[in-house]
């Protein structure tokens, strides 16, 4: 009794436990209910209870309402999707002009908006693709068809493969030196010989359109939010959603508003990248001292000259910061929109998984990262770079970068023309090593996967079945046993002892809406894999942090292998399970577990870096040995910033469970991936999506609330 | 003193939502403890006062007590609550944002705390900004702001960027930027706060220096009674947003107003800030020493001299001649007399 006076909040806990125990046992599972695979709740069936709704009917197997809840949004998903037929099919028709059948047509004006919209992006990205590659479309764009067969010399040529390795070379070394240099050249060099040549150039034209776009409306909203409270407040709960929505929600709306192509992927990845651009710029603003910006007004800035001169150049690098970001979720998003047709390698990749032709895969997968790798590595040097000063620098020492590349650029031609006579009539591969006929590595690697299935497939297979039976099985069945009303107690209550009536209300209100959805068990599903991904990786993530921390080197060492971890698009995890564990959850748990520990560890050094050095020498000096400094006082101070790395892995490992549908789980990510082949799938893709990221949220809001609250009571805030 | 450069009559600066009207609501009685009750926190509390052409005004108090908030009401960094400010006799809160902005790039400079550098410009090009923001021309506009650079004393470092500079260098810059449009008005706010004591004391000579020089209308806050004393020609004392007293260095150390201000004098080592003429007699009497001495001199530098004569000494003006006399016990009584007897 005397413990529960000292500590009321365990006393709070454990109530709140025993009910919902109690609950559990109290509602028992009615006879009737079976976890319902496939499309089966889409099937007419005489056990279904019905009700209309808005004119719509929503079918559903009644239980018990404290077992389940009737799904009482179910027309949600297919009012969304109706909307927008309506929408792109019949609001608002006008008359536009048709340039192809000169006349006059009648067109929804969303379906002329999007068509121009789609128009445009296919030219930006078509523009980038030629330099890079060559072509048509660009010269057709400005004249005709009939004009390119009168005119068959005006063709745009492409860039030979070694002026664009050359020109990132360069670029690389004016942005941070030698080291970078020589990666950058290397990078390009081995896309080249690899044959890997035109799905990269492909790639990037597309992030070379997706992310100065998404820089540029995310910079605007940001500064718009940064200068009205109002802005602010009404971008904030999409903000929110946007950080935790898996990327494969997305797709969906966008496939029916705007087709299938690269336009829709960079439409995509612009809705995807322009949330953290915009709060990094809102993070770079603020940040700014009063006195910079008093400074700036009393040197008789008006409003553009101090927005323009003062507050964007101060804000510099944590705005560079965001390019970053945006450069990054454009490599995830490539990969991800080649569901939706966007080329290059992403859907070579994607090709090759479908085929499981891991060899292949394999090398898509590390041209990607490459790039991927290179690109953040550039950006970030940008971000760092102090501005140096010219004024004393001569005409040549100014522009010798540009004059390298002068140099280069005429090499570049002069070895290509070669190249053409040298290989007459074969490729010229001083031009560009096509597509497969480059050094390939594929078979050596799919022998190996295939040695490795040979030599270690009783092992793996124990392993997994070992897994599956005896965890993940009674853990899943666990999770979907729990009645509607006792997760919703379990939930609501946690979220009133950690923040109070406001976070209960928020939480219940989350809540409710996945129960109220149709897919109620398969947010348990994909709760369960999170769960289990979330609580191994913290176990390694923790561990790991902790031994890397105790020396400097390897603390650096680690948090450097996290950067280049992060930088992969979230699909290359799958090539390696899939190679290790073929098709089982197995897999998909093993990628999510990899991916989700990185911010684990992240943040675990980082919150044990951040301990003051004070508090550390005071420490060693009231005589405590290292377990005791690490317990006693690193880790309760640390532990609010782990926490917020727990949030992250999360996030991170709700991602990738999604993600694994591609692979073939029972969760919510299924569901978005069957969408995605289903005409009438916006609806359910989009409330799919926001399901998932409202998990996220649940758990964000709980985290969130209890470090602020931790971290003021330790004064840290 | 001429006619007033920045004249103040009422100025008050409360922040919270419904500041103004419960300003009105208090007929001018504005009561702290009250105000804060209602969600308002008192800023500046009915400021009067006029600065004259030429005249340094050291605004000093402790943090908190509202001399940055009085600055920012004056420079209208924020806007006034109540009360009227006349800037060389314009009404400056009833200037529209274009009048403001022209008024700033002609006639005011200021000198912040933490400097407030420009982290990607360099020196040269952090002294030229607001030269270049009025629109003149990159290379005029570099040229004269190289003269700055000299008149600062930063030459040879106008290639530097802020970060490369120490603390009493960045800070030279930012007098020299505040300086660069040739403002009739400066205001400095703590400039020297953030300083090392050394380079403090390196920078307020430096700066009395270039006072001499300019001889611009000034207003300089700051939290040190010592750096008050040693650059003012008035002093104001703040305390909860309430001028407590405005007077010369020497009136507010001879006669302090309220406790408060007492307080602050009673550690003052008096023959350092007061002159012969602070504390000598008016009346003339015939039995006076053989040396002379001038009214404008600091007790400390004449004290000897006065303290190895009998009888009292003539005290002359510039013109030599005689304004009254001082006699040895008062020089005494006056450095290490009594508190009590303050004269």
């Amino acid at each position: 009794m005397e413990f529960l006076k000292k500590y009321p909040k365990i006393f709070q806990w454990l109530f709140l436990l025993i009910v919902f125990f109690a609950l559990c046992f109290a509602i028992d599972v009615p006879e009737t209910y079976k976890f319902i695979r496939g499309q089966a709740e889409f099937v007419k069936d005489p056990n279904q209870s019905s009700y209309i709704f808005l004119g719509k009917e929503v079918r559903y197997y009644a239980f018990d309402v404290f077992w389940r809840l009737p799904p009482l949004l179910g027309w949600l998903p297919i009012w969304i999707n109706d909307s927008l037929f309506f929408l792109m099919n019949e609001w608002m028709p006008m008359e536009f002009w048709n340039e192809d059948t000169q006349e006059f047509k009648t067109r929804p004006i969303v379906l002329q908006i999007s068509r121009n919209l789609t128009a445009f992006m296919t030219f930006l990205i078509e523009l980038i693709r030629e330099i890079l590659l060559g072509g048509l479309e660009t010269i057709v764009a400005f004249t005709s068809w009939d004009w390119i067969d009168a005119n068959p010399w005006a063709e745009l040529p492409g860039l030979p493969w070694t002026i664009v390795a050359a020109g990132f070379a360069i670029l690389a070394y004016k942005l941070s030196g030698i080291g970078l240099a020589l990666f950058a050249g290397l990078t390009m060099v081995y896309i080249s010989i690899f044959g890997q040549w035109k799905p990269s150039m492909q790639t990037l034209s597309f992030i070379l359109v997706a992310a100065p776009l998404s820089f540029i409306f995310g910079l605007s909203l940001g500064i718009a939010a940064y200068k009205s409270k109002r802005v602010e407040k009404a971008l904030y709960p999409i903000l929110l959603v946007m950080q935790t929505m898996p990327q494969y929600a997305v797709l969906v709306p966008a496939l029916v508003l705007f087709g299938v192509g690269d336009h829709a992927a960079v439409i995509i990845t612009m809705v995807v990248a322009v949330p953290p651009m915009i709060l990094l710029t809102l993070l770079g603003l603020r940040a700014i001292p009063p006195e910079v910006i008093e400074a700036g007004r009393m040197s008789g800035c008006n409003n553009w000259q101090l927005m323009s001169k003062v507050l964007i150049p101060t804000a510099r690098r944590d705005i560079l910061i965001g390019v970053n970001q945006v450069i990054m979720v454009c490599f995830s998003m490539a990969v991800i929109s080649a569901f939706i047709g966007a080329k290059g390698l992403g859907f070579n990749l994607l090709l090759a998984l479908n085929q499981l032709n891991i060899g292949l895969a394999l090398e898509a997968g590390l041209c990607i990262s490459l790039i991927a790798i290179l690109l953040d590595k550039m950006s970030l040097a940008w971000a760092n770079k102090q501005v140096d000063y010219f004024g004393n620098l001569n005409f040549f020492q100014r522009n010798k970068n540009l004059l390298f590349f002068s140099i280069t650029v005429i090499i570049g031609i002069l070895l290509s023309y070669f190249g053409s006579v040298y290989f007459k009539g074969g490729y010229n591969y001083l031009f560009e090593v096509p597509h497969n006929k480059g050094i390939s590595t594929a078979d050596f690697w799919n022998k190996g996967v295939d040695w490795i299935f040979d030599t270690f497939f009783v092992y793996i297979k124990a392993f997994n079945t070992w897994l599956i039976q005896e965890v993940l099985q009674p853990m899943r069945a666990l999770y979907l046993r729990m009645p509607a009303v006792a997760t919703l107690v379990l939930v609501v209550g946690a979220g009133y002892l950690i923040g109070g009536i406001r976070s209960a209300l928020v939480v219940c209100g989350l809540t409710l809406f996945i129960a109220l959805s149709p897919w109620w068990d398969r947010a348990l599903v994909t709760a369960y894999m999170a769960t289990f991904g979330v609580i191994v990786s913290c176990i390694i993530g923790f561990t790991v942090g902790t031994l890397c921390f105790q020396n400097k080197h390897s603390a650096k060492f680690m948090l450097g292998v996290c950067d280049i971890f992060q930088t992969f698009p979230s699909f290359v995890y799958l090539i390696p399970v899939m190679m290790l564990f073929g098709i089982t959850d197995t897999s998909v748990l093993i990628a999510v577990i990899v991916y989700a520990t990185i911010p684990a560890t992240r943040y675990t050094i980082e919150g044990l870096r951040s301990v003051p050095a004070g508090l550390h020498d005071a420490a060693t000096m009231s005589g405590v040995n290292k377990f005791q400094r690490l317990t006693k006082i690193e880790f309760p101070l640390a532990f609010p910033h782990m926490m917020l790395g727990i949030n992250q892995t999360i996030v991170f490992a709700l991602f990738m469970v999604i993600i694994g549908a591609f692979i073939g789980t029972e969760d919510l990510g299924q569901y978005i991936l069957k969408a995605l082949s289903d005409k009438n799938g916006a609806g359910i893709g989009l409330t799919l999506g926001i399901c998932v990221a409202f998990i996220g949220l649940i758990f964000d809001n709980l985290i969130r609330t209890w470090v602020e609250k931790r971290k003021k009571h330790l004064g840290i805030a | 003193m001429s006619e007033a450069v920045i004249k103040c009559e009422a100025v008050y600066k409360i922040f919270g939502e419904n500041a103004k009207k419960m300003l009105q609501d208090s007929n001018g009685n504005v009561d702290a403890k009250t105000f804060q009750e209602n969600g308002c926190i008192v800023g500046v509390n009915n400021a009067s006062f006029e600065v004259a052409k030429g005249e340094m005004l050291v605004v000093m108090g402790l943090s908190g007590s509202g001399k940055s908030t009085l600055l920012r009401c004056i420079s209208r960094l924020t806007d006034a609550t109540g009360g009227k400010i006349f800037i060389e006799g314009q009404d400056l809160l009833n200037l529209n944002n274009k009048e403001l902005i022209e008024l700033r790039r002609n006639k005011m400079g200021m000198v912040f705390q933490s400097f407030a550098l420009l982290p990607h410009k360099t020196v040269v090009e952090n002294i030229a900004f607001p030269l270049q923001i009025k629109g003149i021309k990159t290379e005029e506009s570099i040229n004269k702001a190289m003269e700055m650079v000299k008149l600062v004393g930063l030459d040879g470092r106008e290639n530097y960027f802020p970060r490369e500079l120490s603390g009493g260098q960045q800070q030279r810059v930012g007098i020299a930027r505040s300086l660069a449009v040739e403002p009739d008005i400066w205001f400095l706010d703590e400039p020297f706060s953030a300083l090392d004591p050394l380079i403090r004391k390196e920078m307020q000579d430096e700066f009395l220096r270039l006072q001499e020089k300019l001889q611009k209308t000034i207003m300089f806050i700051t939290h040190d009674f010592d750096e008050a004393l040693k650059l003012a020609d008035r002093i104001a004392i703040m305390k909860d947003g309430i001028i407590e007293q405005l007077d010369t260095p020497a009136n507010i150390v001879l006669n302090p107003a309220t406790e408060y201000v007492r307080k602050f004098t009673e550690e003052v080592p008096r023959e350092k800030v007061l002159l012969i003429e602070d504390v000598m007699d008016e009346s003339i009497s015939n039995n006076l020493g053989d040396i002379k001495v001038s009214k404008d001199e600091i007790i400390e530098n004449v004290a000897e001299k006065i303290l190895t004569q009998e009888k009292s000494v003539a005290v002359i003006d510039e013109n030599n001649k005689t304004v009254g006399s001082i006699n040895p016990t008062k020089i005494i009584n006056t450095v290490f007399g009594g508190r009590k007897n303050g004269k």
